[in-house]
């Protein structure tokens, strides 16, 4: 790995055509696939029933036993891949905020938009709705508490820090907000949404895989298009507006992104914490690079989640442990690595 | 992120912020000076005669309607019926600890905007109190020690090894603490211990039956026992944090200047760390993670009396109470027959002030 400088990377030209490579960051990306493909497939041969490693496409396109077809492909493909899913669009989520607050602890979790779609999803489980409209409550509440954090911190742009200030304040008062409903629900709802706080991924279904891999298809290539004028937002607004980046443009439309990466994947897997933290800093450690990456902490994302999955599964079986108590502790691990000094 | 530009950035903004400071630090000089001591202690008799109203509020309103009489009646001829019992074992403990609780907020809140210099430090934003509380979940969920005198000491271990971990967080890049820097730091610390509190208490459901109205910042539930044992702890935090004003004034001139004037720059560090500890270990082992308290009071504090930490001190200690026992009897007034925990009310009216002063242009530095 010598040969490939810190955050280097080759300009690649074909014509009119230039295309940036950074070898460091597509070796790195290349490991995170193949670490996730070694999760999933871990998690979808053990447990309780085991699937030998060679049943199991068999298994998954209709030609294994009954038994292996229902295990696999029922319970255990759609939880492995919304995993996948919801950690790479928390992945993302988290790289975009940490972006535009500049800050590596500006994610999601802290500054309003997870706890927004907190509040969201336990009003609905507290009015007794179905799976879906839990989802579609997840996601209203992440959407409109940015649309006030971001019209809170407007004056005239908006700066990170103020994002971050706002954020935080509406993330106390949501989570206030939280309690309070939990407090006031009787004692089987409160338990109900108690459990979907923690954020888990046992039980989960394609109905719930599907709207996050349409979020993630639609949102990847606005994010491509807008991580270079991110990149120089970075610098500093004024640097920025310098080389023609419309600064607040690419800012809604990162914010954007973001939120609903955010509340899409709540709405699938419920508030799991420190994700969308933690992800986007360890891909920035691997790949060396000088700033965050949307593509590596999204592959990071997916391969945390669903690893973190696999052990809340197996560790204490035949106890299932949430994923959020896992992802928890990855945050704590994580914030503990974060005091060493940043020498990047 | 990007080490360079992100300091380049702080710099820039803490000039900026100084240099907003210096000329709000003189306007509020001016309002001080013309502000004199007379009028000052005029303005604490006045707190204090406010603080006696609340708290004969909090004894006489509550879920349960009792009439002005009665309450009279149960301090001067108790007779053992239920209003008078409920007045004697559950109002007035409560009142006594919402004295107790927001005095130690107020006061630890002060503090630590003093010693961080940040505007924005606040016991619950911090994380201090969040890690307190993991103290005492650690102590009543694992190891099962119920006595006040004895979990306390594990709140005292929680708040002074989040204060350590949230300020190392902080200045962890070479370019300093700033105060968005603190809050990100206090707040993401303060989840991780909300979460393995909240972890360890889902394992055992009796504890976490007992414990979840404390954990979201309650004055009901303690009894004039618990109240008792904990007391001493409030008291020793109130008088070491109040001794200091003067060294923490002179601090606030800046380090060599404050050596330069002969006060012991890490000894007052090193006090006001344990008596910020010593208040807030007390405070939530009491209450429960209460956010703002400390936030919001010695901000309005500082307006009317300027800058002095020796009024700044006294004043918040004394006007915190008034506004953390007004919050509690209005959240047992505004959801009857059952009651909202005081700490939602403050989140709940806090966090829009807390957004307020987060618009300004600057967040002037101290």
């Amino acid at each position: 790995m010598r040969d490939a400088p810190a955050g280097g990377s080759l300009n690649v030209r074909l014509g009119p055509w230039s295309v940036r490579l950074a070898p460091r960051a597509l070796l790195v990306s290349l490991l995170l696939l193949l670490a996730g493909l070694l999760v999933t497939v871990a998690a979808l041969s053990t447990g309780e029933f085991t699937v030998p490693v060679p049943d199991i496409i068999g298994a998954l396109f209709g030609q294994g036993t009954p038994v292996a077809e229902l295990i696999v492909g029922k319970l255990r493909a759609p939880r492995v891949v919304t995993g996948l899913l919801v950690g790479a669009a928390f992945g993302m989520g988290g790289a975009i905020f940490q972006s535009l607050t500049r800050n590596p602890l500006g994610s999601p979790d802290f500054i309003g938009f997870t706890a927004g779609a907190s509040t969201g999803g336990i009003i609905a489980v507290v009015a007794g709705g179905s799976a879906l409209t839990i989802a579609g409550g997840a996601l209203a509440g992440c959407v409109v508490t940015a649309v006030l954090v971001y019209a809170l911190a407007y004056r005239g742009g908006v700066q990170g820090y103020r994002l971050v200030l706002v954020g935080i304040g509406a993330n106390a008062l949501l989570l206030a907000v939280n309690s309070y409903i939990l407090t006031r629900a009787n004692i089987n709802d409160a338990a109900t949404a108690g459990a979907w706080l923690t954020g888990s991924l046992s039980g989960r279904g394609w109905e719930h895989a599907r709207p996050v891999a349409l979020a993630l298809l639609v949102l990847l290539p606005l994010c491509a298009y807008i991580s270079r004028p991110m990149r120089m937002i970075e610098m500093g607004d004024d640097a920025a507006k310098a080389m023609g980046v419309r600064v607040e443009a690419v800012r809604a439309a990162a914010i954007a992104a973001g939120v609903l990466l955010t509340g899409v994947a709540t709405a699938a897997a419920g508030p799991v914490i420190f994700v969308a933290m933690a992800a986007p800093q360890l891909a920035r450690r691997l790949t060396r690079s000088p700033g965050v990456t949307l593509a590596s902490s999204a592959l990071m994302g997916a391969v945390l989640l669903t690893a973190a999955d696999l052990a809340a599964q197996r560790l204490l079986a035949p106890t299932q442990l949430p994923v959020g108590v896992l992802t928890a502790a990855i945050g704590g691990t994580y914030l503990v690595l974060l005091l060493r000094k940043d020498r990047h | 992120m990007r080490p360079a530009e992100d300091t380049a950035a702080d710099t820039a903004a803490a000039g900026a912020g100084q240099a907003v400071s210096t000329t709000r630090a003189g306007a509020s000089d001016e309002r001080a000076a013309r502000a004199r001591p007379p009028v000052l202690v005029a303005g604490l008799v006045v707190t204090i005669a406010l603080l006696a109203l609340v708290a004969m509020a909090s004894v006489a309103l509550g879920a349960r309607s009792v009439s002005f009489s009665t309450v009279i009646d149960a301090f001067l001829a108790p007779n053992g019926s239920n209003d008078h019992t409920v007045i004697r074992e559950l109002r007035v403990p409560r009142t006594l600890l919402g004295l107790g609780v927001g005095a130690t907020l107020g006061l630890a809140g002060a503090l630590m905007q003093s010693l961080t210099r940040n505007p924005l430090a606040d016991p619950g934003l911090l994380g201090v109190n969040e890690g307190a509380a993991l103290g005492v979940t650690l102590a009543l969920g694992v190891f099962g020690l119920s006595d006040p005198t004895v979990y306390i000491w594990f709140a005292f271990g929680g708040a002074a090894l989040a204060s350590a971990i949230v300020y190392a967080l902080a200045s962890a890049n070479r370019s300093g603490s700033s105060p968005v820097r603190l809050a990100l730091a206090g707040v993401a610390f303060g989840m991780v211990c909300t979460a393995v509190a909240s972890a360890i208490l889902r394992m055992d459901s009796q504890t976490f039956d007992r414990m979840r109205f404390w954990l979201a910042g309650s004055l009901a539930g303690q009894t004039a026992d618990t109240l008792v044992r904990l007391a001493p702890f409030m008291v020793a935090g109130l008088v070491l944090g109040l001794m200091l004003a003067r060294p923490l004034n002179t601090l606030a001139l800046g380090d060599d200047a404050g050596k330069a004037l002969g006060v012991a720059v890490n000894r007052t560090r090193i006090l006001t760390g344990v008596a910020v500890t010593l208040l807030c270990g007390a405070a939530t082992a009491a209450a429960g993670p209460l956010w703002f308290v400390g936030l919001i009071v010695p901000h309005a504090v500082r307006a009317l009396v300027g800058p002095d930490q020796r009024w700044v001190l006294p004043y918040s200690a004394l006007a915190a109470p008034v506004l953390l026992l007004g919050a509690d009897v209005a959240g047992r007034l505004i959801a009857r027959p059952g009651e909202v925990q005081v700490g939602i009310v403050w989140a709940i009216v806090g966090a829009p002030i807390f957004i307020l002063l987060a618009r300004r242009k600057r967040v002037a530095a101290l």
